[in-house]
């Protein structure tokens, strides 16, 4: 690489060929607004479309000014980040963009949290001089996702998620001028596209034009409902991030404290999704050992490999673009959904309740996961399994809401026996994890010794495709791994394709998995709030005593009285599901006019 | 004996075609079809006297002539030799009758490079282009030239991009023929966009092969075998030539496989824009042909690097390829010894708006624009004073009494606060007022800005807004200021070309008609009478004679009273059309 010195601001900053402004400036501390750009380094996500305009230079010899975040940097380059001229143009178009902008700051569901707002603060914005009309939509409400175009910046970060990142395609610029914005083709509702709910849209969005669905309001009135016995379920992710709502630093475990808030906020029972996650291991592994059993023994009616079932985004994903290969995916229902059945029934039965005087809520690190609650197939006569799917950020404001202070609440213990889990299911919040808990139960299972050594670290990582193989006994486990829906995609169609030679795979909707959903705690562009996430997941899993999901006592015990081994007849009805093509359903809806 | 009809769209629209039947059926009838030949051609140019008819070889030049028209041309011009001499032109100065162009104030300063064969040749007969020296050039390139000797006579002749940016056309190809690929595009920008701007359109609907040479050439000169022309869909003549054209070279073998017997293989495609001014930017123009939304990226990657399908492409727009071939032809030097010091050759020019010889012109770079207006245009319209020209489309900015001797180029109209542009002229008189005209600009801005930045998606929008306010009378100076430093800041900041000039039309008229903004502001009050909240129809009691034609032609029934006597105008239900003041024949209405 050529090197090359550049001067910023009068400081001279050595950087290599294709180095941006942007970068060489904050090489040396310059500080340079940005509000467009998103940089997702360890994910490989780059967005510097150059749109905003707020993060302008004046460069030396240019005529007009130059957005640092897409300008290249030339030897003897000379750049200057805050003259009159430069300040002058960065409020202009600040103020611009909030002459377009609803001023509901104060009731705003992004209020303290809002890239547009912070930015607001930061240039010292007092007034908006240029009035005039402003962009008006009709909000567009989903089962997962709320669309407020009104607050829209245009920074097309959704776009780069879905499109390229996600490869959903479902969100893109439309209309022209003042009238463009981002949504779905023709201008229709998210529920009327092939949105998977992933949420990354929600996760990367800096304002409150995509936000989700708030429930805390069901959530309440559940909670008030003296006739209702309210179960709450805590997915993995959750406590690895949940901390960061209330100032801790990004990686601080709060599984005691959440726990604690739990039980201050009154619900009845405060349960783990992880005894979930341990459940699907057992049914997950077994499924898979039963299919690579008879496809070793020559039986042509199986399929491999065997695809993980537990995010619903994804499930979604390959209902509408992969439909043809529905019968690989396991049957197995995610734990969100495994938990919700067994509440409702086993633990129903325990504390001698209907299933209609129950609320079973789950906290979760997604937005996808609230409408797989609302999926036909998980209710009994339209009852759901779940009745409310809040996200991580929804209980932080419940938690904030009810006054309660959460840096000083002492730790407290799940309730038994959904509370009890082993690090094998903690592990699910991260990508590689599901597939890492599987094999330590499925080898034991499968060959009968001891695993030990539980530590898989040739399955764990960033990259967003991985593969591993794992000997099991002297049968080679080959196993692969994708997160982010792109590149789920690249192994569906090798696949397709025939070119796979994977048994299992495990695929998560989310780029790193759960612990970078789109219900979490916002990132803002720094990925490395996800790797601290996934950092403290791995250290919870270590600490645990147990760490096979097997070994739950509460599952063997769940198996003894209730649900008799895995695969069988009642585990089947509770514990497993089946999937639909819906991509052809969308084309016949399709509304356009052509008049 | 050679007829010849222009089937250009102006005169298509005042039925051409019905007077290229009539002519076809009226030789036919005479028995001359062995003898006279009716060719339909592309545009002549000179649209406000439309239809033309050009009879060759005595240069004869019928103006305004009607399908019924057909019979006299050829009872008399044709079989008696006589003409026709009420279908001539008369110099509306010197009332004298002309029968030839060559001798009409229109055509005399023109000189016609990238037109040549418009109104000359057949378009849809490629023989017709062969012998007027088509593809010549090509043929000397392929079989003579290396690809960078082909090149270097681009950059010696000095031609610049005529789509708007002036870029040096060979010093674009040059760095997409350096860079290093296994494909390679040649793209012809026929997005024409600009409000009143026609002359692309006029170019492939008369004289397509050029292009189609001139991209061959292009292609051979930087390595690429594939030509695609990205042209709006809204000009389906120009398509319907287009093709014929492009089958044409395809079964002369002068589009294919291994042309000239050389081995360089070229073909091009046609690709269909559905009207976005923005589109005619290369960026957006590449990204709407891949299928995308059609917005630009920001450069460089320039389209040189990565351009369609992430492969090198040069862009060049119709014009600047339509000057290609007669470059060749005639030399470099020759070409470069046209025009002024840093811009050579020729411009087209759509001259329209309140000017005598609305239509389509071509002149040497180093014209000035008194030339253009008052000789080439003919002047004001009804002997009005002139008062602006707007020049480079809705980017452009609005020059005054005070450039009119500026030699037109590139250079001399960005330093006098406009731009070249594609070629768009629209001519003001004392009758248009500058804050309509920089709203009405803004208004074509902001319905075309692709949405992608800030500046140019809210800014032009707050632009349009802030003189929209002050034509109602309702602006200050602080008015004035927000518009002088937003105008600045979407300059300045803007992403795309759009963006980068669309301000334009507001600081040329700021800067230029000053005094018009003040009294907007401070006495309310509209000098050409065009703002409508601005202005009060009145009636001038003393000229009044009670014909009751204001108040039968009012829409809204605001004007009463009785016949022979005095009307009233109810100001508060006026709406001010004018329909009044355009009935009273008695000068009794007035405006203020």
């Amino acid at each position: 690489m050529e090197k090359m010195k550049i001067k910023i601001d009068n400081r001279v900053v050595e950087v290599e060929e294709g180095t941006t402004i942007l970068e060489a400036a904050r090489k040396i501390d310059i500080d340079i607004p940005t509000l467009c750009y998103m940089n997702l380094g360890d994910m490989g996500i780059e967005h510097k479309p150059g749109g905003c305009r707020i993060c302008v230079v004046e460069v030396e010899g240019r005529r007009n000014l130059a957005p640092s975040c897409a300008t290249d940097c030339h030897d003897g380059m000379e750049v200057k980040t805050h003259s009159i001229r430069v300040l002058n143009a960065r409020r202009t178009v600040m103020e611009l963009m909030l002459s377009d902008h609803p001023f509901e700051c104060l009731t705003c569901a992004k209020s303290g949290n809002c890239d547009l707002q912070s930015m607001a603060i930061k240039f010292g914005i007092r007034e908006v001089p240029y009035e005039g009309e402003k962009s008006t939509y009709k909000p567009d409400t989903s089962p997962s996702i709320l669309r407020d175009m009104d607050k829209c910046i245009m920074c097309r970060r959704c776009e780069k998620m879905c499109n390229e990142v996600q490869t959903v395609g479902v969100l893109s610029g439309i209309n022209r001028g003042f009238e463009s914005v981002v949504a779905p083709a023709f201008e229709r509702n998210l529920d009327h596209s092939e949105c998977t709910y992933c949420g990354q849209c929600v996760a990367v969005c800096p304002t409150a034009a995509l936000t989700e669905v708030d429930h805390t309001n069901q959530v309440l009135r559940a909670l008030a409902d003296p006739t209702k016995t309210v179960v709450v379920q805590t997915a993995p992710a959750v406590r690895a991030a949940l901390g960061e709502e209330f100032g801790m630093e990004p990686g601080t475990l709060v599984t005691g404290k959440m726990v604690a808030a739990l039980k201050q906020l009154e619900f009845d029972y405060v349960f783990d999704t992880d005894f979930a996650a341990d459940l699907t291991i057992m049914e997950e592994g077994a499924e898979i050992l039963g299919r690579l059993g008879k496809f070793l023994s020559g039986d042509k009616s199986v399929k491999l490999p065997v695809l993980t079932s537990c995010c619903p985004g994804w499930v979604n994903f390959f209902e509408y673009h992969f439909s043809d290969m529905l019968d690989i995916p396991s049957t197995a229902r995610s734990p969100q959904q495994m938990f919700g059945a067994i509440a409702k029934t086993y633990f129903a039965e325990k504390i001698k309740k209907d299933r209609k005087d129950m609320v079973v809520v789950s906290i979760m690190p997604c937005v996808a996961k609230k409408y797989e609650c609302t999926r036909e197939e998980f209710a009994t006569d339209n009852n759901p399994d779940v009745d409310f799917s809040i996200s991580t950020r929804e209980l932080a404001n419940l938690i904030k809401r009810a006054n309660i202070d959460f840096n000083k609440l002492p730790d407290e213990e799940f309730d038994g026996p959904m509370g009890e889990s082993t690090g094998a299911s903690v592990i699910f919040g991260t990508t590689g994890g599901v597939i890492e808990a599987a094999t330590r139960s499925a080898y034991e299972m499968h060959t009968g010794k001891k695993l030990e050594k539980v530590d898989f670290d040739q399955l764990r990582g960033m990259e967003g495709i991985r593969e591993a193989t794992v000997d099991f006994d002297g049968f080679p486990l080959k196993i692969g791994i994708a997160h982010g829906l792109g590149n789920a995609r690249k192994l569906l169609e090798d696949i397709r394709a025939g070119k796979s030679e994977f048994h299992a795979i495990e695929i998560m909707a989310c780029p790193g998995g759960c612990i970078g959903g789109g219900g979490q705690p916002l990132h803002h562009g720094n990925s490395a709030i996800l790797k601290a996430r996934q950092k403290a997941i791995y250290q919870e899993d270590a600490g645990k005593p147990i760490r096979k999901s097997h070994e739950n006592p509460s599952i063997i015990k769940l198996y003894e009285d209730f649900l008799g081994e895995p695969m069988s007849e009642k585990a089947h009805h509770l514990l497993h599901t089946r999937y639909f093509g819906r991509a052809r359903q969308i084309v016949i809806e399709t509304d356009v006019k052509e008049e | 004996m050679h007829l010849l009809v222009c089937g250009g769209t102006g005169c298509h629209a005042s039925a051409s075609n019905q007077l290229l039947e009539n002519l076809k059926q009226e030789v036919a009838d005479k028995d001359l079809a062995g003898e006279i030949q009716v060719i339909s051609t592309g545009c002549f140019g000179f649209c406000e006297k439309g239809p033309i008819v050009k009879i060759i070889p005595d240069n004869t030049f019928y103006t305004e002539v009607k399908p019924d028209d057909a019979t006299e041309i050829v009872q008399e011009h044709v079989i008696k030799g006589r003409q026709v001499k009420r279908l001539l032109y008369t110099d509306p100065v010197k009332k004298t009758v002309i029968s030839e162009s060559k001798d009409m104030g229109f055509y005399k300063k023109q000189l016609r490079i990238a037109l040549r064969n418009c109104g000359f040749i057949n378009p849809e007969d490629i023989d017709e282009y062969i012998a007027a020296d088509g593809y010549i050039a090509l043929g000397n390139v392929l079989t003579e030239m290396s690809p960078e000797e082909a090149t270097k006579v681009m950059i010696d002749s000095g031609l610049r991009g005529r789509g708007g940016g002036g870029f040096p056309t060979g010093v674009k190809w040059d760095i997409a023929r350096k860079v290093e690929s296994g494909q390679k595009y040649v793209v012809c920008n026929a997005d024409e966009g600009d409000p009143g701007a026609f002359m692309d359109r006029s170019i492939l609907e008369g004289d397509p092969h050029s292009v189609i040479e001139a991209m061959a050439i292009n292609g051979y000169c930087i390595g690429a075998d594939k030509g695609l022309v990205y042209i709006r869909a809204e000009y389906p003549l120009a398509i319907e030539r287009l093709k014929i054209a492009l089958d044409q070279a395809r079964e002369y073998g002068l589009l294919g496989e291994d042309i000239f017997g050389t081995g360089f293989n070229f073909d091009i495609e046609i690709r269909y824009g559905a009207g976005a001014f923005v589109c005619g930017e290369e960026t957006a123009l590449i990204h709407s042909m891949e299928g995308h939304r059609g917005e630009p990226t920001f450069k460089p990657p320039f389209p040189a690097q990565s351009g369609y399908l992430g492969k090198p492409t040069n862009v060049n727009n119709v014009e600047t390829f339509a000057n290609i071939p007669v470059i060749y032809n005639k030399g470099a030097k020759w070409f470069a010894s046209i025009g002024t010091e840093k811009s050579k050759g020729t411009k087209v020019f759509a001259l329209a708006g309140k000017i005598n010889n609305v239509g389509l012109i071509e002149v040497p770079m180093g014209t000035t624009l008194r030339e253009v207006i008052f000789e080439i245009g003919g002047g004001i319209k009804d002997g009005k004073k002139f008062k602006a020209v707007q020049t480079g489309g809705p980017s452009g900015g609005c020059l005054t009494e005070k450039h009119l001797d500026t030699p037109i180029d590139f250079d001399n109209l960005l330093e006098s606060g406009s731009m070249m542009g594609s070629g768009g002229m629209i001519v003001m008189d004392e009758d248009d007022c500058m804050v309509s005209v920089a709203r009405f600009y803004l208004d074509f801005t902001v319905e075309e800005s692709c949405g992608k930045c800030t500046p140019c998606r809210v800014g032009n929008k707050r632009l349009y807004e802030l003189l929209e306010v002050i034509s109602k009378g309702n602006g200050t100076h602080a008015e004035l200021d927000k518009l002088r430093n937003l105008s600045e800041v979407i300059k300045d900041t803007s992403l795309c070309g759009l963006g980068q000039t669309s301000p334009n039309p507001v600081l040329s008229t700021m800067d230029n008609f000053w005094d018009e903004y003040l009294t907007h502001i401070e006495d309310k009050r509209c000098p050409a009478g065009q703002c409508k909240d601005l202005i009060r129809y009145e009636v001038i009691e003393e000229n009044c004679v009670g014909c009751t034609a204001c108040a039968r032609n009012c829409p809204v029934n605001c004007i009463s009273g009785e016949r022979k006597e005095i009307h009233y105008i109810d100001q508060s239900l006026c709406i001010k059309c004018g329909a009044c003041f355009d009935k009273c024949k008695f000068n009794a209405i007035s405006v203020s």
